[in-house]
């Protein structure tokens, strides 16, 4: 089904800065999209249509086929939770645990919901010692994770995050890719902009790739990463258990998703098929 | 194996010394930065890793001034650069030696425009006009910016921003240069393309890097040390390689990229390379040569 629909859109900043241009795409309920391009591509742009916080200058996007032009943010922000990707254009309170409470108290959940969620979602992001702290005086990935935690508390249906692996270190991009399996197997529809192509290889996400504004590629990770001339013109680069694979005399009939992969490949203990 | 024994040493004297420095915020119960000695020498590229809200950011504001100067707190220890103690040298004169990108472009471009934004530095630095135009000009190209020139900072994505903050911070050439996580925000291609400039700043004027990175995999071919925090404190500091071969890294949250990784497995399962490889190709190549 479904869920999340550009038809033909074009964005034109106020300055005259065109960012999108003639953008269709559809995203249907459950699915995990990665979009990954270039700087200025336009990927900020077109997430900040989904919950109506942009509009397009021209074409349309529909939210379960209503026209974004027609609902208000406050009915969309209902339903998707976007993470932008600067962390201080969205935290506000006087509190860490403010910051999490707010949208949850906004959305009427009781008072025990509230409370068991937050704790576990402070748990989870390493902030639970900061509970009483200003998110002012955070560090700069604990602050993203603050804004993570925001959105996954109230468990939005559609979740979109703006490069989350910023300023996080490896264990805390482990627990990332945790919660996408989660929110996968919950049925949740993921939207990852992210330039970290390490992060979102494992995930094997259907990929778009977004150039000059436009969406020039569109869809399984693995065929799209292999085309090198489309990922060059995006400024993308290969993952490094791709590239391991392309250089390999005998190889699998697909590549190695994580690095155990791998190593059960080339230690002999062959669990996939081998190339023909 | 002591770590401090197997220091590659830079080409040159010590420029940075952090001797027992230890810092707490007003409000906060824990010191952030935990008795921290180290010492950076003219020429070196050091590589600054460790878990998200170890007290990385707070060392780099203790070498560049930022804090004791702008920030409040408990501070031991000291911290000097090019001979300045850090502590008792006004910020207008630490900046002719250091600059630094901080973690948040945001929080450094301000000027309406990013190539007034670049030139603002330089005008502080007294840089004569016709110099001024020409760093401006050549920074902007080196960092593929020249077409946002006339933006100003608030009509950037935030890749853009990040690389006009860097822009400003290369421009002034100072003798050390600190980057607080400067690819964070870039595409891969333009990351590869900024790591490439911070090794020929290095190699062609002797420019010294402190730079904190989580992907490991962009900097470790250029880096001679790699230190790694966790806590508040220095943990471990070495050559890039033999800290990433260290059991104990990886569970400090340092992101072993996964061709080191796969390196490091097949040693243990008794597969050995004839060399630690560096790329993902050269790998694939000692595999097909067994
Ligand atoms: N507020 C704004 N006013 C004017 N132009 C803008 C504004 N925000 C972004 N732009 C421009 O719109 C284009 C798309 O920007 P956008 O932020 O969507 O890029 P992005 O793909 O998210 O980039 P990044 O990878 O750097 O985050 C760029 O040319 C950018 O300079
Ligand atoms: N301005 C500040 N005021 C109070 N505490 C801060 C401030 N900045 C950072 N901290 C705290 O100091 C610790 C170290 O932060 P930081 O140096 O930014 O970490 P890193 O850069 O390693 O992620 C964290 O616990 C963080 O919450
Ligand atoms: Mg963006
Ligand atoms: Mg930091």
């Amino acid at each position: 089904m479904t869920l999340i629909e550009f038809r033909n859109v074009s964005f034109v900043h106020q300055t005259g800065v065109t960012a999108l241009t003639d953008v269709s795409l559809s995203i249907g309920k459950g699915e995990t999209v990665a979009i990954v391009g270039e700087n200025g591509a336009g990927k900020t742009t077109l997430v900040r249509h989904i919950n109506g916080l942009l509009k397009p200058t021209k074409g349309s996007v529909l939210v379960e086929g209503k026209d974004t032009r027609e609902t208000t943010t406050a009915t969309l922000s209902r339903k998707v939770g976007i993470a932008f990707q600067n962390p201080d254009h969205q935290l506000f309170s006087e509190s860490v645990e403010n910051e999490v409470r707010f949208a949850m108290k906004n959305f009427g959940f009781g008072e025990d919901l509230i409370a068991q969620r937050l704790d576990w979602t402070l748990k989870f992001f390493g902030l639970d010692q900061y509970r009483k702290s200003s998110p002012l005086v955070l560090s700069g990935g604990e602050k993203k994770r603050l804004t993570l935690a925001c959105i996954l508390a109230w468990d939005p249906d559609v979740v979109v995050l703006d490069e989350p692996t910023v300023g996080q270190d490896a264990l805390q991009k482990e627990k990332l890719g945790q919660i996408f399996k989660l929110l996968q197997s919950t049925g949740k529809t993921i939207i990852i902009v992210s330039h970290d192509v390490e992060f979102l290889w494992p995930i094997q996400p259907r990929l778009v790739v977004m150039s000059g504004g436009k969406v020039v590629a569109d869809g399984q990770i693995s065929q799209i990463m292999g085309n090198r001339e489309l990922l060059e013109g995006a400024r993308v680069t290969q993952p490094q258990l791709l590239r391991l694979y392309q250089g390999l005399a005998s190889r699998p009939a697909t590549p190695f998703l994580d690095v155990l992969e791998a190593r059960d490949w080339i230690g002999g203990r062959k669990q996939k098929p081998e190339a023909r | 194996m002591s770590n401090t024994a197997s220091i590659r040493r830079g080409p040159g004297n010590t420029l940075a010394s952090i001797d027992h420095l230890s810092f707490r915020y007003p409000d906060s119960p824990n010191p952030a930065v935990r008795d921290v000695s180290l010492e950076v020498r003219e020429g070196e590229v050091v590589l600054l890793a460790g878990p998200s809200g170890c007290g990385k950011s707070t060392l780099l504001r203790c070498i560049n001034g930022l804090i004791p100067h702008m920030y409040p707190g408990e501070y031991k220890g000291g911290v000097t650069v090019g001979g300045l103690k850090v502590a008792e040298t006004p910020m207008s004169t630490l900046a002719q030696n250091v600059g630094l990108l901080f973690q948040n472009p945001e929080n450094q471009i301000f000027m309406f425009s990013v190539e007034r934004d670049i030139a603002f530095g330089l005008q502080n630095l007294s840089v004569p006009r016709e110099e001024m135009r020409s760093r401006v000009d050549e920074t902007m190209r080196l960092l593929g910016i020249t077409a946002l020139a006339d933006r100003a900072p608030h009509e950037l994505s935030d890749g853009q921003k990040q690389r006009a903050a860097l822009a400003g911070v290369i421009a002034m050439r100072p003798k050390l240069i600190i980057l607080d996580e400067p690819t964070s925000l870039l595409d891969p291609k333009t990351a590869l393309e900024v790591v490439a400039l911070i090794e020929k700043l290095n190699r062609e004027l002797g420019i010294t890097f402190i730079v904190v990175e989580h992907r490991l995999e962009l900097l470790i071919p250029i880096a001679h040390r790699l230190v790694v925090m966790d806590n508040g404190s220095k943990v471990m500091d070495g050559a890039p390689q033999e800290v990433l071969a260290d059991g104990r890294a990886e569970g400090y949250g340092v992101g072993i990229p996964p061709v080191a990784k796969l390196y490091s497995a097949l040693s243990k399962d008794g597969i050995r390379l004839p060399k630690v490889p560096e790329t993902p190709e050269e790998m694939a190549e000692e595999l097909n040569g067994l």
